[in-house]
Parts: structure tokens; sequence; C-alpha cells
């Protein structure tokens, strides 16, 4: 209807003022300003801490050493992802802990392929969900295509939970996530009797070790390799988190979906005026977090060979929450990549790496831990300032 | 005699650009200087310059004969300049004789508690000096935006400022409460206090100053005793050159086929049984004072807010589940009245602004990846078709824009969704006289191509200069109607107020006015 081809005229005597140009910085503190201000910014900070503490600590820049960090990177990856969306959205998800233990049970329960009476008689599964045989599907072909189709199914619809709670009733996001967390943290606890389940499947366990391309440095001509000596570089864990990123990201950088998520984050009112379908793209994201903890939980269990109720207890949900905001992700919503995250949590790993090499205590460990993630945010603080000054000078 | 403070050659530059050029002034006790000129003119960092918040690069200043150069905001209140801003300073968590003390709590004896009882009744007696009667224990959270502006004024009473800079002070206050303001502003000024007012409200400032100051970019381009000025030679100057009209001409005239019908819309205790028609090719005005229900009113035709009964039929359809997304699918754009908060997202890039209604439309594939370029495209054409002023649209976030061009993002957005009917409450609201002219020129090709707009709007001329009709609502009905011809500054008002029995819309019931409910 309304299309209005030709420019409007402008009122008499007003003419365009002049845009300014980006000032040229050939200065050193120009040079500060571009680094600082680079999208890639944690990726330098990275590099440049591991060269550094990898010229005090040798044991760092072992083979071995750099293939484990690599693969301690891809569960925490997998879940910081599905905060880093909710974060982007204003929102915050405390359950996905809380989901990675009970998805964790809920997979063994189903995979498991021998169950120790004297451990789980007392659970309330015994004898019909678990059994001495072992779980529900044990010994059968299906078992680990279906215990890793529940296990994410059961993971989406907490999330799906949350969101619902959220958007229906318009709960403060920290309220229902802290009120799932500690519901589903305590069944998960309560379904095992707090203890784990071993005994899952092979082809599961491989889930979270199976290499697809691995390096050896060693003779060309021996015979045999000792296994220790084979660096995995390409893992199965590898593939599902990397593949998760690419995709979060084309979600968040390409698609309608993507812009919206932003558009609620940064101001969810004139989201809603302009048409933005806020409920539903709020739970989506939620149950997407869900989601993302369901294959992070995979990653882990398989990986431990284990479920695990309180597996993403203790101090995981710091982690994962400082990895997003270490990767530039703000609290206050709209802001946030997944690469940015992808770089934080290799930041993060390779953090507490160093402070693990130092041979600390775990107590040092996780001050140093808090103190990173509070220079992460003063940092962010300092970012935001000097950009919008750039598109207001 | 001295003047009360001095301003000699003051000038400020942010990143190399001259905020404020060499601009010297000066003002008495007694007196009141308006100071105008359109966003961005320096106007306000000539008074951060006085108020210390921010320092110059070279000039001086006297104040009370003695040479005044704060380092603080905190300088400037000791000195005895006292800033009174447009968001208020006030602590609503706090009372009102807290809010007044803060900054030195009387205290008493061993405990060195605070003496309540003293503050209570300093209050209480500042507040009588600006005509407020409440009770120093309120906290201001509950007193209205009219009353904290005087309490304001109460605060820097108490710290006995000689000067009193006031920045836009009523653009939150009903009428009567900007009467009180006027009246408590001529009272300092016989008391020998000196004020600073600011304001976009060119005949407030005439009839309150006795110099007139204006600023353009920066620079001081007149200053002379306000019997100088008339508000065509205030615009004028303010723009640098005369504008010969406020309001473009308008091109079309209203056809007869009705866009929008409203039937006995009704939400209890807000909006009463309201009924009218927009056209298409109309520019359709809906004026009420604060309170009267038309912005309500507007939400709930776009479905932002639910009202309890009546229809709205777009084009003969009824809308049945109303809601923004119903709204938004026929074809009806919404410009709301708070741009900051519904209507733009300040920290994202100006073309994910304007796309945002639209963004489906450029969505095509099985995953509803957006085009980017094509998106792109057409948010510069729109951006280029509104003369929007500004950066790369794909880079600079919509709040690094001047008011105006703000508006102008909000508008771009709701016409890319190629709207049939506008609703556009408060369109020029905090935007300067240039940038209003342009968005009265956009309201007016959006009639002549055919849209109905409609236009809520508390400035009266505004509506006359650019409406076919208008619509009176008084305390949430319906009280009058005006075509074009008989367009009467006062009879509107009146029937605004309800002070004239005028002829009734056919389809309201007179008298049905529900007792009890707040005059503004």
């Amino acid at each position: 209807m309304a299309t209005l081809r030709e420019p409007i005229t402008p009122a008499p005597g007003l003419t365009r003022p002049e845009l300014r140009k980006p000032r040229t910085n050939a200065s050193i503190s120009g040079w500060i300003r571009r680094f600082l201000l680079s999208n890639n910014f944690v990726l330098y900070l990275t590099l440049i801490f591991f060269v550094v503490a990898a010229i005090f600590l040798p044991s760092l820049r072992t083979p071995g050493n750099i293939s484990n960090q690599l693969q301690n990177m891809y569960p925490l990856l997998a879940v910081a992802i599905g905060q880093t969306f909710v974060l982007i959205l204003g929102g915050i998800d405390l359950s996905v802990g809380a989901t990675m233990g009970l998805t964790s049970v809920i997979g063994a329960v189903v995979m498991a392929q021998t169950l120790d009476p004297t451990f789980f008689d007392k659970s309330p599964l015994w004898g019909t969900l678990m059994r001495p045989e072992g779980g529900l599907l044990a010994g059968s072909d299906l078992a680990v295509p279906i215990g890793v189709l529940v296990m994410l199914v059961a993971g989406t619809c907490i999330g799906w939970l949350n969101g619902f709670a959220i958007t229906r009733f318009n709960l403060a996001p920290f309220m229902v996530t802290l009120v799932t967390s500690t519901f589903f943290g305590a069944f998960a606890l309560w379904l095992t009797q707090s203890r784990n389940i071993s005994g899952l499947p092979e082809a599961f366990v491989n889930l979270g070790k199976g290499d697809l391309i691995s390096i050896y440095f060693g003779a060309k001509l021996t015979s045999d390799i000792a296994r220790r000596e084979i660096y995995s570089l390409i893992t199965y864990p590898f593939i599902i988190a990397v593949g998760l990123a690419i995709s979060a990201q084309f979600i968040l950088s390409r698609t309608v979906f993507g812009r919206r998520m932003f558009s609620i984050g940064t101001n969810r009112r004139a989201s809603e005026i302009s048409g933005v379908p806020n409920r539903s793209v709020i739970t989506r994201v939620y149950m997407f977090s869900g989601f993302c903890a369901a294959v992070a939980s995979i990653l882990y269990s398989a990986r431990l060979a284990i479920g695990q109720p309180s597996l993403g207890g203790g101090n995981l949900l710091l982690d994962i929450i400082g990895a997003a905001v270490i990767g530039g992700t703000s609290l206050f919503g709209g802001k946030g990549s997944v690469r940015g995250t992808f770089f934080g949590v290799a930041f993060f790993v390779l953090l507490l790496n160093i402070l693990n090499a130092m041979q600390l205590s775990p107590f040092v460990i996780d001050a140093v831990k808090g103190l990173f993630i509070l220079v992460a945010a003063l940092l962010d603080i300092t970012r935001t300032r000097l950009l919008n000054r750039e598109v207001r000078a | 005699m001295t003047p009360l403070i001095e301003v000699h050659e003051l000038s400020k530059a942010f990143f190399g650009i001259a905020a404020v050029k060499s601009v010297s002034l000066s003002l008495n006790v007694g007196e009141t200087l308006g100071l105008i000129g359109q966003n961005g003119a320096g106007k306000s960092t000539l008074m951060n310059l006085i108020g210390g918040v921010v320092h110059p690069d070279t000039g001086t200043m006297r104040f009370k004969d003695a040479p005044y150069a704060p380092h603080t905001p905190s300088d400037a209140q000791t000195a005895g300049i006292a800033f009174i801003h447009q968001e208020l300073n006030l602590f609503t968590n706090l009372s009102i004789a807290e809010n007044i003390f803060i900054s030195q709590f009387p205290r008493k004896g061993l405990l060195r508690s605070i003496d309540r009882g003293a503050i209570r009744q300093q209050t209480r007696d500042l507040l009588a000096s600006v005509g407020l009667d409440l009770d120093p224990d309120i906290q201001v959270d509950r007193i209205s935006p009219g009353e904290r502006q005087l309490v304001e004024i109460a605060k820097a009473l108490y710290q006995d400022a000689a000067l009193i800079i006031l920045d836009e002070p009523t653009t939150s206050l009903t009428a009567r409460e900007t009467e009180r303001l006027f009246t408590i502003m001529g009272q300092l000024r016989s008391g020998g206090k000196a004020l600073i007012y600011i304001s976009h409200i060119l005949h407030d400032v005439h009839h309150l100053s006795d110099h007139i100051a204006v600023m353009r970019d920066g620079a001081l381009v007149a200053h002379d005793p306000a019997a100088n000025f008339s508000v065509n030679r205030m615009i004028s100057l303010m723009v640098g050159r005369s504008i010969e009209q406020l309001y473009p001409p308008r091109t079309s005239t209203p056809t007869t086929d009705v866009a929008l019908s409203v039937k006995n819309v009704t939400t209890a205790g807000i909006v009463e049984n309201i009924s009218f028609d927009l056209h298409r090719g109309e520019v359709l005005g809906l004026f009420g004072l604060m309170g009267s229900g038309r912005t309500e009113l507007a939400r709930m035709i776009f479905g932002a807010d639910a009202y309890d009964s009546g229809t709205i039929l777009v084009e003969g359809e009824p809308i049945k589940k109303p809601s923004p997304r119903a709204s938004i699918r026929s074809k009806i754009a919404f410009v709301t009245e708070n741009r900051r908060e519904e209507g733009l997202l300040m920290g994202i890039d100006i073309a994910n602004n304007i796309s945002l209604v639209s963004l489906p439309d450029f969505a095509r594939t099985l995953f509803d990846v957006v085009n980017q370029s094509e998106m792109l495209d057409s948010a510069r054409a729109m951006a280029n078709v509104l003369q929007l002023k500004s950066g790369d649209i794909a880079e600079q976030p919509a709040k690094a824009l001047s008011g105006g061009n703000q508006q102008k993002v909000v508008i771009a957005k709701w016409l890319l969704s190629r709207p049939s009917i506008f609703i556009m409450d408060e369109p020029t609201r905090g935007i300067d006289v240039g940038a209003k002219y342009e968005i009265y020129s956009i309201i007016d090709r959006l009639a002549a191509e055919g849209s109905g707009v409609l236009i809520i709007s508390s400035e009266l001329e505004e509506l006359i200069g650019m409406c076919d009709r208008i619509l009176v609502m008084s305390r949430g009905e319906l009280y009058g109607e005006f075509p074009r011809a008989e367009f009467h500054e006062e009879r509107v008002l009146r029937a605004a107020f309800r002070e004239q029995d005028l002829p009734v819309l056919p389809v309201q019931e007179p008298s049905s006015a529900p007792a009890g409910k707040e005059e503004v």
C-alpha cells in the first residue's frame, strides 16, 4: 500500500550534516584499540596466554596434553552454546547442570547392560526399568540409538518446561530455572539413590572417545605403536560439538529466528509491538538449551562410561556461564556469539589446564577462575565503551 | 551591576568536533534566560560546562564576581548552581525529606543520628515555598512528575542556589502542573534567583524569559531581550534560515473508502464506547489531554493492549484475536509514543531495526534464512526515501542517531511492511523543528498514496496543521469532532476540557461520564 518511492523533501533551510570519518590509528594506542575491539580478541588472548605459559610449563606443550585439552573442550562447548542462546535472549538457564545429570541417568537406565542389585535395589525403578540383567533395552541393538534419542528428548522437554513457565506465567527465568534445577537434580539423585550406573554399551562409550583421525609422532618403521603415543585429533565428540556449534552459529547469524532472538534480548516490548512472536521464540530457545545440555550429557557420560546423577554439579554452571561471558556474551541480553563462546570455552579449558599444571590447590584454582570472569566482564564493559565511542565519533 | 554569572568565550570539542564554539553569555540576578536550539545545537554541553559535568577546552567563567571553574557537579552545587535535568534525579525509593537532605543530613545527639524532626520541619517549609502541600515522609515514587519537579526546585532552594538551570522541565507534566511550575518560576525570579530555562516549546520560552539565547551548531547566534523575538524569528534563527511554514502543504484529500472502523470499543475505566471510521487517504487527528485515554485507545486498536468489548474492522473484516501480530497481518502500523522503550532496538544496527517487522519477507528457504543483501537493499532504499542522516546503516546502532532520525527509523520499519493504516502516537515528540517538518511530509505522502493515518498528539497546533479531521477525547469518551473547515484551537481545547456543549457524535450516548474519575 504505502510505498513512498521518492525521497521526501527536507525542511527548507536544512542541509545534511557531514558525516565524520573514522579516525585512522597508526599509533600504539590505535593498535591496542584494534586488538581490544577485534571479534577474535579472546582467541588472541588465549593464544598469547598459551605461548607465554608454555614457556614456563613445558608439560603444557606436549602433544598428549594438547590433545587431551581439546577433548576437554567439547562437552563444555556443547552446553555453553545453549546457555549463550538463552543469555542472548536476556534470560539465564540455571537448570542445565541438573538436566545433564538427569539425562545421564535416564540414558543409562535405558542402555545399561548389567545392574548390581546391592547398589540399586533401593531405587524406585528397581524391578521395573532397572533389573539385574540391565536397563530397559539392555542387549538390544537399538539400545544406543534409542538411549541417545531419549536423552535428547528428555533434555528438550525440561527446556520446554522452563520456557513454558517463563512465557506463560511471566516468571523470572532465574527463578524458574533455579526451581527446575533443584527439582530435577534431586530427582536424578533419587532415581539412582545417588549411585553412578556403570556397564554402558561399548557403542555408546565410543561416542565419548572414538577417534576418526589421530596423530602419531614416533618413529615410522615400528610395527606396534603404544596407545599412549597416539594422539586423538578428530574424534566423535569433536564432530558432534563442532557440528552443533556450526548449526547454532548458522541459526544465530543467518535465520529469522536468530534475528528475533537478538531483538527480544535487546528490547522485549519493542519486539512484541513489531510482531515478533516472543513467547514461541523464548520457549524454543530454552528447549534448545535443554537439548544442548543433553548433548553435553551424552559426551560426558560416554567419556566417563557411566550414568552419573551429579554430572552437572559442582562448579560446572560457573564454567558454562563464565565461558559464555568471557566470549563476549552479555548477561543483559542482546549480545553474544557462538564463535565468542567457542573461544571462551577454549580460554577456560586452557586456564584450568595451566592452574592444574602449576599444581595449585583446588581452592586457589576456583578463586582464580572467579577472578578471570570478573576481568572478562570488566574488559567487556571497556570494549563496549570503545565501540560506542567509535559509532558516535 | 555585575552579572551573577559570566561565561567568556567558552569552547568545548568532543573528538575534534566542536560542541560549543566560543560562547559568551551573562545573566543578572533575578533574570530568566531562555536557551533554545535544535537537538545537538550545544545547549546541553553548555549547561554541562556550567554544571561542572564536562570541562571547557578554552574560555573562562565568573560566578558571583569570582573566577569559577568547577571540576565536578558537586563543585557547582557548592558554588550555588542547581541543575534540574529533564530526567529527574530524585531517589524514588526515598522520602521527599530524605531526597532534599541527601547530601548533608543534620545530625543530633551522641550517636550522631539523623535529626528527623528537624528535616521534616524544614522540608515542610521548603515545600510550602514551592506551593506543595505534601507530607515530607511520602516516598517520591508516590508523587506525580510535576510534584517531583517542584521537589527538585525545593531541593535547589535548600542548597541556596543562586542560579537554577531547568532543562526541558515540562516534558512529562500535565497542563496544570506546567502552569504551577511557571508560577513558582515567577516567584523565584522575583525572589532574586537567576534561572536558565531550556525548552522546545517556544511559546513558553518567550513568555517566561527576560532574555533569549539561540544556539546553532555550537555557536550562539542570537542573545537579545525576549521582546525582540517572535516565535517565527526564534525558529528561523534555530534552523539558520526562515521556514515559511511549519507544516508542508497537504497534497491530497481523503476518500470515502473506510480503511479502519472502530465500533463501540470499551474498556472499563479507560475508554468508553468509542466508535469512528478512518478513511483511505485521510489524516485523522486524535486530541486529548493527558489521561484522556487517547494513548490507551491507540494501543487497543493495534492490539498491544486488550479491550473488554467492541469490534475493530480493517477493510470491513473484523480482527478476531487482537494482537500486534494480527494487526500487522491486517496491514496496520503503529508508531508508539515511547521510541526508546517500545519503538527501537537501541543497541542494534539501523538495518536490522528497519527490517524487524517484515523480516519473514526476506526469508524464503527451508530454514528461514534471511537474504541479507536483499534486506540491506530494502532498508537502504527506505532510509534514502526518508532522508535518514546516518552512517552505514548495517553498522551504526539506532542509539547513535538523533531523536528525529530515530523516529524515521521507526517509520521506515513500518513502511517496509507496506501498511494501509498508520497509527502514530506523538510522532514528533522530542524532535527538532527540521525533523518535524520531514515527519509531516511523510505523513502527507502516506495519505496521498492512499493510507489512512491516525495521529495522536498533545500538540494541538500540529493536528490543526496536518489533519483533515480532528476527534477529541475526554475522560475516555469521544467528545467532539471537527472537520478541517471548522478547526478552531480554542473550541477544540474547550471540548477536551469539556467546557463547552458541542455537537455530540452520533454513536455516542451523552452524559455518560463515569463518576469519580481523575481529571487531568
